[in-house]
């Protein structure tokens, strides 16, 4: 156990480190930004170094959540199904911050906290998916029973996203890409310190992510450890 | 496939004996769409806004009464170890899914055809284009069938199940009900089939998706 938390500690330090960098990045070290007629552009764009990163984990989260399903209806092993139910917790709650910031900076620049965006409504299909996972874990009390049933729902959750983003596609399809920005075609990262920024903040939240997981799977084990325990009392 | 059918008429059987799910189907749906006709009151003499609202409404009574077949297709067979007796027969696991999807669907098939003209009463309506609305309904119903039967036999075996059903379905049924009432939508609208084509393709890929999902999947829904 100590040698886990060891790696923990590690992990939480570097963490840390990266995460002041990034910070650091976004709001000392970024150029002015400006628009196509040279314009300068107000500091809400910033928020997007938090936002798209946050929003990459939290699918990586429901990614380690499908997987982590199939290999525990595959193999039947215990820690599988911790991983799934850690890696949904920490994944709804990265998804609550995607929405939280989309919706501020969606405030910021475009005047409303919410547009029935696809990118925005796939994230609310993944939280409100996640949210059913998890409720449904909270109603089945028998722990091999609960295992496997929310297993095979982390697998149809997963299936449903993407199909969700095409009908949303589908259905706003008027509605201008207001993202563009990030591809090549937008006004807005080609420069390399933007790139930068971005690509820290990314392996800043990743890092998160992997202590916030590694905590939240160390916490779930010592849980049951209790559970035991208690149990065994007369 | 065979042996699935078999497991169909059984349900069947049983459910026109007594007709009670089939009724109270037919009834939910009904008074889903004199709800919202209700509601929408004066909105509904015109008849710009009622092409935007009603295909909507139409999809929600179908979703609710769906909802309420689901909610009972597994948890009947609790009475008497139905169930049990279910996943002792001599069949794969899978049989038992296709069945109860066939039995499901029928069922919700039927509630449909006693709906839609009603519904084109109450929102005055002229259904045209019956052929495309007829595609767009049957791939809907079997998309949100498959899925539906899929958790309600996950549900079953869990103490708050007619809870459970409906807040794991909605979230995953999102993909169905988009390009459904879109298509829906345009079909009302005097829409040719070539208009909601893409709907179309995007309600068959669910259908097909979420039915092998199901096939690879029952057998841990349902239990050992």
């Amino acid at each position: 156990m100590s040698k886990k938390s060891n790696q923990n500690n590690l992990l939480s330090i570097l963490t840390a480190v990266v995460m002041l960098i990034a910070t650091y990045m976004i709001f000392f070290s970024l150029p002015i930004m400006r628009d196509e007629s040279g314009e300068i552009l107000d500091n809400s764009f910033n928020i997007f170094y938090f936002h798209l990163p946050i929003a990459i984990t939290s699918y990586l989260a429901f990614f380690v959540v499908f997987v982590a399903s199939i290999l525990y209806l595959k193999k039947g092993t215990h820690n599988w199904d911790v991983l799934a139910r850690s890696s949904a917790e920490v994944g709804s709650i990265f998804a609550l911050l995607v929405l939280v910031t989309g919706s501020i900076w969606a405030k910021a620049t475009w005047g409303w906290y919410w547009i029935w965006e696809p990118r925005l409504t796939t994230s609310l299909a993944l939280f409100l998916v996640y949210l059913a996972y998890l409720l449904m874990r909270q109603a089945i009390e028998e722990p091999e029973k609960r295992a496997r049933l929310s297993a095979v729902f982390g697998i149809i959750g997963f299936a449903s996203v993407p199909l969700s983003f095409l009908s949303i596609r589908m259905w706003r399809t008027h509605h201008p890409l207001m993202f563009g920005s990030q591809g090549s075609g937008g006004g807005g990262l080609e420069g390399t310190s933007l790139q930068l920024t971005l690509l820290v903040n990314l392996i800043a939240f990743f890092l998160l992510f992997a202590t916030i997981l590694s905590y939240k799977v160390q916490n779930e084990k010592l849980q049951e450890i209790i559970t035991e325990k208690k149990q065994a009392l007369p | 496939m065979i042996r699935s059918l078999h497991i169909a008429a059984k349900d069947l059987k049983a459910e026109f004996r007594t007709k009670q799910m089939l009724n109270s189907m037919v009834i939910f749906s009904l008074l889903v769409i004199v709800i919202f006709s209700v509601s929408f009151g004066d909105l509904l003499g015109n008849s710009k806004i009622v092409t935007q609202l009603a295909p909507g409404v139409l999809w929600i009574s179908f979703t609710f009464a769906g909802m309420l077949g689901l909610s009972r297709s597994f948890a009947g067979e609790l009475e008497n170890g139905c169930l049990e007796g279910l996943k002792l027969c001599p069949v794969d696991r899978s049989a038992i899914y296709n069945g109860k999807t066939i039995s499901n669907a029928v069922i919700m098939f039927l509630v449909e055809i006693i709906t839609v003209p009603l519904f084109a009463v109450m929102f005055n309506y002229s259904i045209n284009g019956l052929a495309g609305l007829a595609i767009v309904i049957i791939l809907g119903t079997i998309g949100f069938i498959s899925v539906g039967t899929l958790l309600s036999a996950l549900t079953v075996n869990t103490r708050t199940r007619e809870l459970l059903l409906p807040i794991l379905l909605l979230p995953i049924i999102i993909p169905v009900i988009i390009p459904a009432v879109l298509a829906t939508g345009k079909m009302l609208a005097n829409g040719d089939i070539s208009d909601i084509s893409g709907e179309l393709r995007l309600l068959a890929v669910y259908d097909i998706i979420f039915f092998i999902i199901a096939q690879l999947v029952f057998e841990y829904a349902i239990g050992d």
